[in-house]
């Protein structure tokens, strides 16, 4: 058996709304990921490229938002779930994984968003 | 080895010295493990300690590891768990070795205390009873997990238990979530400030090792996740600071 720790004395509301919102993630995630997989099967049809996706995508106010709400939803979901293997597979203290994982958070966020107003601006509509 | 006679090895020792014994037992029809055991205790070496009470699956006293796995020894035939006629008992894992196959179950029901697994009552005796009708919602839920015998199987097949000594365990938390749908329990927000948080519900990986166990067929992994939750909701209300 391993050594106690002190994840016991966290406090306890924090990991449970962490809980609710990697849930809730995790439901805008999974159709979120069957509409990005459904695109890319459904409307490429020329191959799967930069000017396809900019067509699809680029200049449209709906696709940007949906897109703006997947990597939200990223980064929020998978930061958490981060959090929760550093803590358990590995001597970090829990204050250094808060640390990184809002780092990874910041880092997911940070570049999701480039990449969604960037295609946003290439379609010319900005 | 014949087919009439079982190969048993057995651990002798505590927890940290010891190793497997090899006993050769008479098989017998409708034959438990827990006969098994008690013929070597009995006809072969009666040093060796062990655990039992009821004999008929009602007590949760002789829970032992049967070939790699947590089981109760008075209900398991050895014709299930021995087809080759080769048996090996250990104690159960995650527990302290007393000696031999008896653990050390203080840790085991001391978390059930920590997991609030206790009664608080609202009324008095002489207040009318509370009425629960069998259909209800809740009522059906507690109904689900009330009829754990504490045999510790669970909290033995539990791989998170056994990497997380802090870690409540199934049968803790199956009892707590058992009381959060108690009309007639005042302790409820207490109870899920206790069993949140990284050494309750939310260190469950709901792999159902537990489920896979539990020899009275309950489902602790569906407790744990509704506890997960019943804390969710209080968490947005902010009632667990």
């Amino acid at each position: 058996m391993s050594a106690p720790n002190d994840i016991q004395s966290r406090n306890v509301q924090t990991e449970a709304r962490l809980w609710l919102a990697q849930r809730v993630s995790a439901m805008i995630l999974g159709l979120a990921v069957v509409v990005h997989l459904g695109t890319i099967i459904v409307a490429v049809q020329g191959g799967l490229s930069a000017a396809e996706i900019v067509g699809r995508i680029g200049g449209n106010p709906r696709w940007t938002a949906f897109y703006a709400v997947f990597v939200l939803a990223i980064a929020v979901h998978a930061p958490i779930g981060l959090r929760s293997i550093l803590n358990e597979m590995t001597a970090l203290s829990p204050r250094r994984v808060d640390l990184l994982c809002f780092i990874a958070a910041a880092f997911l966020a940070v570049m999701g968003y480039r990449v969604v107003r960037d295609f946003y601006l290439i379609g010319g509509a900005a | 080895m014949s087919e009439d006679t079982l190969t048993v090895s057995v651990w002798r020792g505590d927890g940290e010295k010891g190793s497997y014994v090899d006993y050769e037992v008479p098989r017998m029809e409708s034959q438990t493990v827990l006969d098994v055991i008690t013929y070597i205790q009995r006809r072969l070496d009666n040093s060796l300690s062990y655990r039992y009470a009821c004999r008929v699956g009602m007590c949760g006293s002789c829970a032992m590891t049967i070939n790699g796995k947590p089981r109760w020894t008075c209900r398991t035939h050895v014709s299930k768990v021995a087809p080759d006629g080769k048996l090996t008992v250990g104690p159960l894992r995650s527990m302290n070795v007393v000696k031999d196959l008896s653990v050390e179950m203080t840790e085991f029901f001391d978390k059930w205390a920590r997991a609030e697994g206790k009664f608080h009552p609202t009324k008095t005796r002489n207040d009318d009873f509370e009425k629960v009708s069998p259909s209800d919602r809740k009522r059906k839920q507690a109904s689900a997990g009330i009829e754990c015998i504490g045999c510790g199987v669970c909290y033995s097949a539990c791989d998170v238990v056994s990497w997380k000594s802090d870690y409540l365990g199934p049968a803790a938390l199956n009892r707590a979530w058992t009381l959060v749908n108690d009309a007639r329990d005042g302790g409820q927000k207490a109870r899920l400030q206790a069993v949140a948080g990284d050494a309750g519900c939310h260190a469950c990986h709901s792999q159902q090792g537990c489920v896979e166990g539990c020899p009275k067929h309950l489902n602790p992994t569906a407790s744990i996740a509704g506890l997960k939750r019943a804390a969710a909701m209080a968490a947005l209300k902010g009632d667990l600071k």
